[in-house]
């Protein structure tokens, strides 16, 4: 065991994965926090909290985590690279750890320019792959980047993002390979719609052999309106929705395009479990973690495994 | 070359304020052929200052002079015998050569012009795209020509991230995506390997003020010891 986490566990002992997603406030209360967790818990095996997502201020991701872990729920703290610099992501690292933080998740992070504050300065002192190396390098050596010893390292379960997706098509195995080579023990990859290129992408990473070497979880979204899909489709970089799926919630009719929304996430989680190389589902029901237990229950993930 | 742009009117305006006699120092080097601060661009901005002052009724005596270059105290020496005459300096050099220019006159107040931009390229008369950040350690070679520190708006040296779409970066549709570039140059030359391999933390080194000395040469002060 690299952590011991939860998630570690769960997928080491050969089990489908079902991990969540929630965003902290954007103030110093901690109910709406609870709330969502208490929908999460008993539902998946770890929840993603995500750090000043779309590059917009909000409680720090290790201050969630800590409350999520308070409430008896396992986080997968998420770190961009776009606001910290080396030392203060390391020393964050450990302050994560040393409060109970096991698993994490390397992001470069959106661009300043989308969020709150776009004229902030963006740090990229090191990007999402050298993000991965250090932390492993934290774990595996117990050394800083700067190669100065550690004092009881963090044992961290190593997560990075992939996005099938995004062009070239052709480059997107080679950049996966590259971050599981830095460090990465296992993938969320982005929110899968077009399933064709899916299927394909997969095909390659099982041809590479990349899926013996980390633990690959498929991204899912319910589209909960039109809306919302074609604004997936047009106003989201690396978003592949395509026309069919519009079409199909389109013609689910008045009332029912949320039901078709999940009808379509299920027929997908359906397809990972069978798919080779797919160790499990991250679902991102952002805003929509209510309807996590109903999903979960439909999806036949219930109950999570105890390990 | 260096590329900078002229400041709005108002501003320049504003901190000549309190002056009535200002001496306009063109630079001939880059800003001239950027269009940002050479002879012409002198005598444009002092007759703009002039009639403006003169609206304002409060005229502003002003001299013009154009150095070779602003960055190199050789051409500076012919405005010594001039500015003393002068109650302040406008220069419309880089802020390399405002900082000279300041350092040579200390007890003269220097104002900067211009904005400096960027290390550039002229894409067509009056059309100028940033291409460099003197980061000091450049990768062109591993990376096709394509500037990762400067052309990727995250400086990613393992691009490309994941909001990369179809071709443009997740900035702005039309804002090439670098790495997408940096791929597509590789791979027509064969050469993918190059980024196949993980590109290590970068050491920065344009944290702190940096010096070159070319080999075979010393710092004046030491030349001069004969050390
Ligand atoms: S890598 Fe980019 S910023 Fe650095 S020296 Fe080369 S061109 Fe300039
Ligand atoms: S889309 Fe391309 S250029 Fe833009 S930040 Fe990502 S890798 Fe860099």
């Amino acid at each position: 065991m690299k952590s011991g986490s939860n998630l570690e566990k769960v997928l080491e002992a050969g089990h489908f994965a079902f991990t969540g997603e929630l965003g902290p406030p954007r103030g110093t209360s901690m109910e709406e926090v609870k709330k969502k967790a208490s929908y999460l818990k008993g539902n998946v095996d770890a929840v993603n909290i995500t750090d000043n997502q779309t590059a917009v201020v909000r409680m720090a991701s290790w201050a969630a985590c800590i409350m999520l872990i308070r409430e008896g729920l396992e986080p997968n703290f998420q770190m961009v690279c776009r606001d910290r610099n080396r030392l203060a992501m390391q020393s964050d690292i450990l302050g994560a750890y040393a409060h109970g933080i096991r698993n994490m998740l390397c992001l470069s992070g959106d661009h300043q320019k989308f969020g709150d504050h776009p004229n902030a300065k963006g740090v990229f002192d090191i990007d999402s792959i050298q993000l991965l190396g250090m932390v492993k390098r934290m774990r595996d050596e117990g050394r800083f980047l700067s190669g100065a010893e550690i004092e009881d390292p963090p044992r961290l379960f190593i997560g990075a993002a992939s996005n099938p997706f995004a062009e070239p098509f052709e480059w997107r195995v080679h950049r996966l390979a590259k971050k599981i080579e830095a460090g990465a023990d296992f993938i969320q990859t982005q929110c899968i719609y077009n399933m064709d290129k899916f299927r394909e992408f997969m095909k390659r990473v099982v041809d590479m052999g990349l899926h013996e070497k980390c633990y690959i979880l498929a991204g899912v979204t319910p589209m909960k309106s039109l809306g919302m899909a074609r604004y997936m489709a047009t106003q989201v970089p690396g978003m592949d929705v395509p026309d069919s799926l519009i079409q199909r919630l389109k013609g689910a009719g008045k009332g029912k395009v949320a039901e078709e929304g999940i009808k379509f996430a299920l027929e997908q989680i359906e397809e990972f479990k069978e798919m080779e190389g797919v160790a499990g589902v991250h679902l991102m029901a952002i805003e929509w973690e209510h309807r996590v237990p109903e999903i979960a229950e439909r999806a036949s993930v219930l109950p999570r495994p105890e390990v | 070359m260096i590329i900078a742009k002229r400041k709005p009117f108002e501003e320049i305006k504003e901190m000549l304020t309190p002056y009535n006699k200002v001496l306009t120092l063109g630079c001939g080097t880059c800003v001239a052929v950027c269009l940002a601060g050479g002879e012409k661009e002198v005598a444009v901005l002092n007759a703009e200052l002039d009639m403006a002052r003169k609206l304002d009724n409060n005229p502003i005596e002003l001299g013009a002079f154009t150095v070779e270059r602003q960055c190199d105290m050789e051409y500076l020496e012919v405005l010594d015998s001039m500015v003393g005459e002068y109650e302040a300096l406008l220069s419309m050099a880089c802020g390399a050569g405002v900082q000279f220019l300041a350092e040579r006159y200390p007890e003269k107040p220097v104002f900067p012009a211009v904005d400096t931009t960027f290390i550039g390229v002229n894409r067509a008369v009056g059309w100028y795209e940033e291409r460099c950040r003197s980061c000091s350690s450049c990768v062109l070679g591993m990376t096709g020509g394509i500037c990762p520190v400067t052309m990727c708006a995250k400086g990613l040296f393992n691009g490309p991230c994941g909001g990369t779409n179809k071709g443009s970066c997740e900035i702005d549709k039309d804002q090439p995506c670098a790495w997408y570039l940096i791929y597509e140059r590789l791979s027509l030359q064969g050469r993918l390997d190059s980024i196949k391999n993980i590109s290590p933390a970068v050491e920065w080194q344009n944290q702190a003020p940096r010096t070159v000395i070319q080999p075979g040469y010393k710092k004046p002060d030491e030349a001069e010891a004969g050390n």
